[in-house]
This record gives structure tokens, C-alpha cells and sequence, in this order.
């Protein structure tokens, strides 16, 4: 079974958690994967069962959660191990050749004889032919892909040089030549397959990454059986027609029709609304919804026609089309790229026919042309930059769900966001903390540990490196008292703490109240701003970026925000259509708009949106919409995103003109018949460098614009261990 | 020159060796994981008292 767990901050944990474990009678093995912070178990299923080793892991501290892989994380595990396979074969033969190949130039140079030249140049072939094969399968295949497709991508011109390269060189091998072309065609190989890898590489990551999150949500439900009992099981199984019990403080893991009880339920989430509303047996509820004061007992349906996410997700399906049609930077290229060198090379043999040359001399000229103009430099152009850049997203927090984010952030010059959970936090805060005395607060804070309710979870966010108290006790509907130092200590509604009712300062305030012995206070909790929001979108005005507000929310709550952050133009009581057709205007006006949003109701609007980026606590329809996923209760990352995105694109054109340039110098050369294979193995590896380096100078830039290296990025599951607290 | 005949058998097959052998980490697994192993040797947990 896999874990994945939360709370593992440091390699010591490591050790920790796999003797805890392996002292479990029946574990036969525990070992913790700190890269993906997943743990697997294996066990024997007679003496112990999951149950007792997820109590036994939660006794240490640590929040296990069982996990299955995604289908599309196996896939790209798979296709990782086999890009590395690839690249083995071609680091292998590109070794062995460029010896043999180094020592017939040498050897040209001075006085080798033919036979051994001709040994070295089979031997050359027979390991560069095998290798090609497997190695070069990731090109041939995606090359025959996009044959099939009838759109060129970069692939069809790589494939096609390889492939002539060694055709030509085992020709020339058989007629005795002097010169061949096998280490350059494996070359070409292996510098491609890196720059694959290391992109696929920081995907799968980013993936595994993502799929812990989506465990760590907590995705259990609780499901009545057929003779009434509850049974935890994640909510991946639930189907249309299971009995869910959704205890107060749970979110509701789907949507349902409730059969019995009655709660307020906070669907900020769904709707951006950030009133609560009081539902009772009967009414529609939405997964993702935050379940407050009640127990509720729920029908699992099915999105019927007709309802909400019925709507949303129709919505998200149009509007994701007019995305797919983005072609990349590296494609647009190739695009332009292809015909001229396949043209130049096929002039280039005319023209030595019609000059009188051999035609074996003049497809042997041809052919190198294609060779050199194999878009070494230019395929590793567009990769390098990505990587580089992905990483630095990846260290402040950002993770990318698309390979083409990047280029397109970098054209962004509108910003429409949501209110609420991207602009807002996405749990509420306690706001009224300077106006209670401090000891008070440490006591409310140190005591709400113990309890679930979303107040209390606010409150308990207050508090910072103190246990629970030991006897705690909850009354249900009520709130939560312990004894602290023989003094009767509660924290609760009113009533509960017979506390004088407090007139809140703002109606979208929610109250909790505080008993202390004789001393009472009332405690006032609201979503609040981010904490840097308002600095972030002063940066962003002022970079010239224009500014939108799109809510789910009441106009009346929208407003007082957009003025507190002086963004113009912001609309509430949008309906996700209305979203949408907000965003077509502005797209119809010409601009290239980035949708920063979280709630289900934004799903359509950030599948519209040029761009679109989610904070980690959005809803899972939207966190697959978007772009990108950041990790913050700041919302600085939207900005380093951006300027990110920039400076990538910046230096992936410096890096596409270097290549063109490079092409400037060496196809004259090769049309002229001067490349030897010995120039083709120097020009591609020295053009390859050089682009390299030049996106590696990204580091240095990004140092620049990331100054605090996102400390709240750590670790990646701060946030969620917050939302978990129990 | 007739050292060629055995001296590059002997290259090819230090390098397919080499080949082998990651292939062999590959499927081991020790690509998985690059981060644990460093704090792993500094374990005690191994060492027979």
C-alpha cells in the first residue's frame, strides 16, 4: 500500500517513520520516499491491517493518507524511465563512436590505412544503428504522429536528418569513403534526448507533487452501510446512490441531495459566495462545499442535467477548445524552419548536378547540409529555457500543469481575478487579534486545537508551537471547554459562554466567543486579503498589467475590496456564463487575458482565459483548468509567475536567433562542400553549448526577480497540514 | 595494429557493461528517489550493536 504523508519536514522524520513502522507486528517493510514524500508498506494481511499502521504513523505526528496513483502518473513515470533508457543508449553509443570517429580523423590527418578505417567505420555502424533504433523512437514516433496530423512539428525534421545521416554513412562505409557521418547522428540524439528528459523530468514532479495534494485534502468520506454503520472510504469509490454521513467541519467530498439533518454550509468554494447558507433535507449540495454547524446525512448523485456542475463543466468544454489551438513557440519555429532547409538542401543538389559534379558527390553535399542544419541548437533552444525556468517555479511554489504555460504568461497584459479564495484567503482569519489581550487569545488559540468546527480553525491558526490541552471537551452545536489552572475555560457561541452578544463591525463578520473564569471576549473571524495582496497588485498596476475583478460574490462585497486595492473595473454576482462572456470581450478587444481564479463557479473562465493560474486550495475542476498551481497564502507568486514567463521568453527567442545565426555560418560552409564530419560534430556541439549556457543565465535573472526564495514554500504541504489540523 | 583486435572488443564491452548497469539501477529503483538515500547513510538503525 502507498502512503502518502504529511507533516515529514526533515530527513530525521525518515528514520523515525520507518522504525515506528517496521516495529509493527506483521510490517515486512516501510521505506519513505523523500522526493514524493510517499511512504509504501508492505504487511501481512493476518496480523496487522491498514487501519492500525495509519493510527500507528498518526500516534508520531505524522497524517497518513492511503493513495493510488493516478493513471496519468503512471504514464508519465513510465515515459521518465523510458526517456532515461533512451538517453543511456545514446550517452553509450555517442561515447564509443566518437572514439572510434576521433581516431579516423586523426588518423585521416596522418597515415591510418584503409582497412583499419573501414573496421572502425562498421564497428561505428554497428553500434550506431541499434542505438539509433531504440534511442531515436521518441522522435520517430512523434514525427509519424504529426505526418499522420499533417502538421510538421520539430520532430519530422530531426527524424528525417538522423535517418539520411546514417543511411548516407553506411553507403559511404560500403564504397570504402573516407568520411562518416555516425557520431554526429548519435550526437544529435543524445543532446535532444537530454533536453526531453530533463523537461519530463521536472513534469513528473510537478505531477507527483499535485498528487499528493489531491490525498492530502483528506478525500475520505464517510459512507452508511447497508445495516447503518459508517465506514471511511476515499471518495474516489462513493457512486450515485451511496449514503454519506458529513459530520460538522467536513467538507462535503460530492455532490448530493440532502435526506436529513440541517447546516450551514459556507459554498465559497462553489459560488464565491462568501454568506453562509442554511440548508435543510432536500436541498442540492456541491462537492467542495465546507459543512459548519450540523450533522447532514447525504445522497450521493450523479451531476445531473441541469445542476450547477452540469452547466460548469459544459462550459469548460467549449471553452478549452479555443486553448488548444496555441501553437508553441518551438512549433511555430519548426514550422517556418522545415521547408527552408528541406528547399536549400534540394537546391543545393541541383546545383552541384548542374555544375557538373557526380551525383554521388552531389547528394553526399546535400546531405550534409541537412546534417548540419539539424536543429540541434534550435530544439534545445526552447527546452533548456523550460526547464530552467520550471525549476525556479517549482522552488517559489509554482508548478506547472501545461508544457506552453510558460510562453503563453509571458504575453499576459490583462488580469481578471476572482474575490474570493484567490484574493481573499481561502479559510477564514481571525481579524480583531490586536484588539483582544494577548493571553486571552493564547488560551483561545491553544484550546480551539482540540476542536474541527472552521471557526475554530481559524482561531487555532493563532496559535504557534503549543500541544492541546489534555482534557478537552466538545459539546456538540456548542463549542469547546477544558479546565486550565482549576479555571473553567470555553470557547463557543453565546450561550455556550454566557457572553454579552458583540456587535460585529461588519455584517460578513462571524463571531465566536471566549470565557476565561470571570473575563470574556468575542472574537471576530472574516475572510481576509492575502496579506501581500495589496503590495502585489500595486506591482502588477504599475508593470502596466490591466486589472479586473470578476466575482461569484454579492456586489456589495466585491466593492469595498476593489477600492481597498484599487483595481477599477471589478463585477460581482457573476455567473460562470457571465465569466466567460466577460473574458470573450476583453479577449474580442484584443487583449491576451490571465484568469486567476479557485472556485468551481471560475472552472469555464480559466479554461477561456489566454492563461490561468490556481492557488493549491482551489477546487479540483479548477486546479485542472489552469496553467499553473501556486502555493502560497500569498498571492506574490501570480507576479513572479509573470515576470518569470517574461524573462523564459526572452531568452528562448535570444536562444532561437542564436541558432538562426549559427545556421547563417554553417549552411554557406556546407553548400559549398567544405563540411567534414569533424566540423558537423564540432559546430552542433558548440551551438548546443552555447544555447545551454545561455538559458542557464536564467538562474542569475531569476535570482533577481524571486529575492525571498519563497519561504513559505518550504514545504509543500504546509497548507494543507494547516487545513488538516484536527 | 593487430592490437586493435582485442583492445576494442575490450572498449565496446567496458562500455556495454556500463550500459547494463544502469539499466540494472534503472529497474532497481534508484532513480526514484534522490533526495533519501543521502540521509539514509546516516542512519544508525544497520549498525549490530
Amino acid at each position: 500500500m502507498d502512503l502518502a504523508l504529511d507533516g515529514v519536514d526533515c530527513a530525521a522524520c525518515m528514520d523515525d517513520i520507518e522504525r515506528t513502522m517496521a516495529a509493527v507486528a506483521g510490517v515486512v517493510s516501510a521505506r519513505l520516499n523523500l522526493t514524493t514524500y510517499r511512504l509504501r508498506l508492505i504487511w501481512e494481511a493476518d496480523k496487522t491491517d491498514a487501519s492500525a499502521l495509519i493510527n500507528a504513523l498518526a500516534k508520531g505526528g505524522y497524517r497518513a493518507y492511503p493513495f493510488e496513483q493516478s493513471r496519468v502518473e503512471q504514464e508519465e513515470t513510465r515515459r521518465t524511465q523510458w526517456l532515461l533508457k533512451c538517453l543511456a543508449v545514446a550517452g553509450f553509443a555517442s561515447m564509443n563512436i566518437m572514439l572510434l570517429s576521433v581516431s579516423v580523423w586523426s588518423g585521416n590527418a596522418t597515415d591510418i590505412t584503409p582497412e583499419t578505417r573501414d573496421f572502425f567505420h562498421w564497428l561505428s555502424a554497428l553500434i550506431a544503428l541499434p542505438a539509433a533504433a531504440y534511442a531515436g523512437q521518441p522522435f520517430f514516433r512523434s514525427a509519424l504522429a504529426s505526418m499522420r496530423a499533417g502538421k510538421l512539428n520539430m520532430d519530422f525534421p530531426i527524424s528525417l536528418g538522423i535517418l539520411l545521416a546514417l543511411t548516407m554513412s553506411v553507403v559511404e562505409t560500403a564504397l570504402h569513403g573516407q568520411e562518416a557521418y555516425f557520431d554526429s547522428a548519435v550526437m544529435l540524439l543524445l543532446f535532444l534526448l537530454a533536453g526531453r528528459y530533463l523537461d519530463q523530468a521536472m513534469r513528473k514532479r510537478t505531477r507527483a507533487a499535485a498528487g499528493n495534494l489531491a490525498a492530502l485534502k483528506g478525500e475520505m468520506a464517510q459512507r452508511v452501510g447497508a445495516d447503518g454503520a459508517l465506514v471511511a472510504v476515499p471518495v474516489g469509490v462513493l457512486k450515485a446512490g451511496d449514503q454519506i454521513f458529513v459530520r460538522p467541519g467536513d467538507r462535503i467530498p460530492a455532490d448530493g441531495v440532502i435526506l436529513s439533518g440541517s447546516s450551514e454550509i459556507d459554498t465559497s468554494l462553489v459560488t464565491g459566495e462568501t454568506l453562509r447558507a442554511r440548508v435543510g433535507s432536500g436541498a442540492q449540495v456541491y462537492a467542495g462545499s465546507m459543512n459548519f454547524d450540523g450533522a447532514l446525512s447525504v445522497q450521493v448523485t450523479a451531476a445531473g442535467e441541469g445542476t450547477m456542475l452540469d452547466e460548469v463543466a459544459r462550459l469548460v468544454e467549449k471553452a478549452g477548445e479555443a486553448r488548444s489551438r496555441y501553437m508553441r513557440l518551438a512549433d511555430r519555429a519548426a514550422r517556418v524552419y522545415a521547408p527552408i532547409v528541406h528547399v536549400t538542401a534540394a537546391s543545393t543538389l541541383v546545383f552541384w548536378l548542374l555544375m557538373g559534379a557526380g551525383a554521388h558527390h552531389a547528394i553526399i553535399i546535400a546531405i550534409s547540409v541537412l546534417i548540419i542544419t539539424c536543429p540541434c541548437a534550435l530544439a534545445l533552444a526552447v527546452p533548456a529555457v523550460q526547464v530552467v525556468a520550471a525549476g525556479h517555479l517549482f522552488r517559489a511554489g509554482i508548478f506547472l500543469n501545461n508544457a506552453d504555460a510558460l510562453e503563453r504568461l509571458a504575453e499576459i497584459d490583462t488580469i481578471v481575478f476572482d474575490k474570493t479564495g484567490t484574493l481573499t484567503l481561502p479559510d477564514p482569519n481571525v481579524v480583531n487579534a490586536s484588539a483582544l489581550e494577548p493571553d486571552l487569545l493564547h488560551r483561545a488559540a491553544r484550546l480551539a486545537l482540540s476542536s474541527r468546527h472552521p471557526l475554530a480553525l481559524a482561531v487555532s491558526r493563532l496559535a504557534v508551537d503549543v500541544a492541546p490541552f489534555d482534557q478537552v471537551e466538545e459539546v456538540t452545536g456548542a463549542g469547546v471547554r477544558a479546565l486550565v489552572d482549576g479555571v473553567d475555560l470555553r470557547l463557543g457561541n453565546a450561550e455556550f459562554c454566557q457572553a454579552q452578544i458583540h456587535q460585529p463591525s461588519s455584517p460578513d463578520v462571524s463571531l465566536i466567543y471566549l470565557r476565561f473564569g470571570a473575563r470574556q471576549a468575542a472574537i471576530e473571524i472574516r475572510q481576509s486579503l492575502r496579506p501581500d495582496a495589496v503590495a502585489t497588485v500595486a506591482g502588477l498596476r504599475q508593470r502596466g498589467f490591466d486589472l479586473h475583478i470578476l466575482s461569484g460574490d454579492r456586489p456589495e462585497a466585491v466593492a469595498p475590496l476593489a477600492r481597498q486595492l484599487g483595481i477599477a473595473q471589478a463585477d460581482g454576482g457573476m455567473t460562470p456564463a457571465q465569466k466567460i462572456a466577460a473574458i470573450e470581450a476583453l479577449r474580442a478587444q484584443g487583449r491576451k487575458v490571465l484568469m486567476v481564479g479557485d472556485g468551481i463557479n471560475d472552472a469555464p473562465a480559466l479554461a477561456a482565459a489566454y492563461a490561468s493560474l490556481s492557488p493549491i486550495t482551489a477546487a479540483d475542476l479548477a486546479q485542472a483548468q489552469a496553467d499553473a498551481v501556486f502555493l502560497s497564502d500569498r498571492l506574490a507568486p501570480v507576479a513572479h509567475a509573470l515576470d518569470l514567463a517574461r524573462q523564459a521568453r526572452a531568452l528562448m527567442r535570444q536562444n532561437l536567433w542564436i541558432a538562426v545565426i549559427y545556421n547563417a555560418f554553417a549552411v554557406p560552409l556546407a553548400i559549398a562542400g567544405y563540411v567534414t564530419p569533424l566540423i558537423a560534430a564540432a559546430a552542433m556541439s558548440g551551438s548546443s553549448i552555447i544555447v545551454t549556457l545561455n538559458a542557464l543565465r536564467m538562474r542569475g535573472v531569476a535570482r533577481e526577480a524571486l529575492p525571498e526564495r519563497a519561504a513559505n514554500a518550504a514545504s509543500p504541504f504546509s497548507l494543507s497540514a494547516r487545513e488538516h489540523r484536527a | 595494429m593487430n592490437v586493435l583486435i582485442y583492445l576494442v572488443p575490450i572498449a565496446l564491452a567496458l562500455g556495454i557493461t556500463a550500459l547494463f548497469a544502469f539499466m540494472w539501477s534503472l529497474k532497481n529503483g534508484q532513480y526514484e528517489d534522490s533526495e533519501g538515500p543521502a540521509h539514509r547513510i546516516l542512519s544508525d538503525e544497520d549498525v549490530k550493536k
